[in-house]
């Protein structure tokens, strides 16, 4: 039960990457692979930050922009520089390696004895179930604890999709669309699409930032080598999602990228749990990854013949 | 209103696949015309009209408008005052997004998008109205995305967003060529009528002869990258679809006949 809710909470926070991932690859149609650079950027702000003795919520608030500006250098590589989209992105995810080692100094960073907004998610369950430790949920016994760190995540991540959705549906929402969606149409109509890149793969590595920010406060500690194949893992999420709703209007594929994230996470620590090497999990993603792009073509020439 | 002076546009300079799309053209357009441009393929029809557009930046000349130099203006800027309808239905619209939230993309042209929503009631109820007067039945699909219309709809559409705010400048690239007949007959019907309800200023591109007599009060034809006839109103109340073939003729026999004299001098000399 424990693994349970383990692998639940860490499904939503890498939700938030999902989201990241929905927007510069769905939304703009732009294979933006900063993600796994920026979510190790986001992971290494929040803990140097919160080591140095700065409050976790403006941390976390921090690996936010850090993450927001790291999109937005991949976006005027490709933009401004006319560098084409997985260079640009290959490039800026290089350099935050260095830049990342230089935030934290070392290669690893424990958060273990320090206060982050995942202990106060801890401490608040004294408010949510006074001050029973253990709880009983249909037989099994959970720490309360985790389930409050459980809850407050949920409600975090739905509020961050509410706004994004929100988001997408104002008029700079709808443009940043619609320059994914028909580029030239939307010039044609006096939307200047390289803002509308740069503005969308900020906010897209924002929330991968802060996903990174999250996932070590939760993990205890913040490595330089943990982004490594995040931006597969946010794509496999999209994949479960898309496939998991029947018709992609824009609420559902949100939600659905957030449900994907989840059950991903399920599925990883059934794997994990029957025996699957750990070190086996980025191959066996990938390969999810590929099964899912080459299905739908698949079936379609099966059909044909 | 438009003052087009001596632009020049080469495509793939210094490759084997060079285009000399433009090649000194000069134009003036006056405010509350109709100008149709006709020409062979390739004659550079469509890049005149990106090029004011501003899709691509010329190589040489200037383009002004309203006496305001825009030549190096980039096509975002320009679009809040010039309005474009492609030759392909499928450019002039957003697929996955709903009808409604098209227009309202439309209805912001060369304004400000901020926070506000995009969809508000009161303008679904103005979408609605405008979208009537199609006669498409669109009014009740608003929430439908565009990919599900039909080529013609589609078009109808963006002739309708293009004009939604009233442009200074309508650009027509050929916008029913991908259009059956009757489809073709009936957005032609709809051009009309909305240029001549909101007294728009018109450059129309066409590869139908019938449609460059019928409409307008004026003609240009091109042919290699250059504006080799321009008919004034009174001048064109008098042509024919059959004269307008006859020069196309002539030009190609001149043509031809530089290519015959080129090969023989050739023969000859070589």
């Amino acid at each position: 039960m424990t693994l349970l809710i383990g692998s639940l909470t860490i499904g939503l926070i890498l939700s938030l990457l999902a989201l990241g991932v929905f927007i510069s690859f769905r939304i703009f149609n732009f294979p933006d692979i900063t993600a796994d650079g920026s979510i190790t950027l986001g992971a290494a702000v929040a803990a140097s930050m919160i080591v140095a003795g700065f409050g976790p919520l403006l941390a976390t608030v921090c690996s936010f922009i850090a993450g927001f500006i790291a999109g937005a250098v991949t976006g005027i590589l490709h933009t401004k520089f006319k560098i084409n989209s997985l260079l640009s992105g290959i490039l800026v995810m290089t350099a935050l390696y260095s830049v990342n080692l230089r935030v934290m100094g070392k290669s690893n960073i424990p958060l273990l004895s320090q206060k982050t907004v995942i202990t106060s998610f801890e401490s608040f369950s004294q408010y949510i179930f006074s001050s029973t430790d253990i709880i009983n949920i249909a037989g099994w016994s959970v720490p309360a604890k985790d389930l409050s760190v459980l809850i407050l995540t949920a409600i975090i991540i739905i509020i961050f999709a509410i706004i994004l959705y929100l988001f997408l549906k104002t008029n700079l929402g709808t443009a940043m669309r619609a320059t994914g969606n028909n580029a030239q149409m939307i010039r044609a109509l006096g939307v200047n699409t390289q803002t509308m890149i740069i503005l969308g793969l900020a906010l897209s590595n924002g929330l991968i930032g802060l996903s990174g920010a999250l996932f070590a406060q939760y993990q205890g500690f913040a490595d330089v080598q943990m982004g490594i194949g995040m931006i597969v893992l946010g794509l496999a999420s999209v994949i479960i999602g898309e496939a998991l709703i029947n018709e992609k209007t824009l609420g559902l594929l949100i939600t659905g990228a957030i449900m994907g994230a989840v059950l991903f996470r399920l599925l990883v620590a059934i794997a994990l749990r029957w025996g699957m090497n750990p070190n086996d999990l980025k191959l066996i993603t990938a390969g999810f990854v590929f099964i899912a792009l080459m299905l739908p073509m698949a079936l379609k020439r099966f059909k044909r013949n | 209103m438009l003052k087009i002076d001596n632009i020049y546009k080469t495509f793939n300079r210094e490759t084997v696949n060079e285009v000399k799309a433009l090649q000194g053209v000069s134009l003036h357009i006056a405010k509350g015309s109709f100008t149709v441009v006709v020409g062979t393929n390739g004659s550079g029809k469509s890049t005149l009209l990106n090029a004011i557009a501003g899709s691509f930046y010329i190589d040489s000349g200037k383009i002004f408008h309203n006496g305001k130099n825009i030549t190096k203006l980039p096509e975002h800027k320009r679009a809040k005052q010039i309005g474009m309808v492609f030759q392909n239905p499928f450019t002039g619209t957003a697929p996955d997004m709903s009808i409604a939230e098209n227009i309202s993309l439309a209805s912001k042209r060369g304004k400000h998008r901020g926070f506000g929503w995009a969809l508000k009631q009161k303008n679904l109820d103005e979408f609605k109205n405008k979208l009537k007067s199609l006669n498409m039945g669109l009014e009740e699909r608003l929430n439908n995305p565009i990919g599900k219309l039909s080529g013609g709809q589609r078009q109808a559409l963006t002739l309708l967003m293009s004009t939604w705010v009233k442009p200074q400048l309508l650009l027509l690239d050929e916008h029913t060529a991908a259009l059956d007949p009757k489809t073709a007959i009936k957005i032609i019907k709809l051009t009309e009528e909305i240029i001549r309800k909101d007294k728009l200023t018109t450059l129309m591109v066409t590869h139908s002869m019938q449609q460059a007599v019928n409409m307008g009060n004026r003609i240009i034809m091109m042919h290699n990258g250059k504006i080799v006839f321009d008919f004034d109103e009174n001048e064109k109340k008098h042509l024919k679809v059959s004269d307008l073939l006859s020069l196309f003729d002539e030009i190609r026999r001149k043509e031809q006949i530089d290519k015959s004299v080129a090969e023989m001098l050739e023969r000859n000399y070589v």
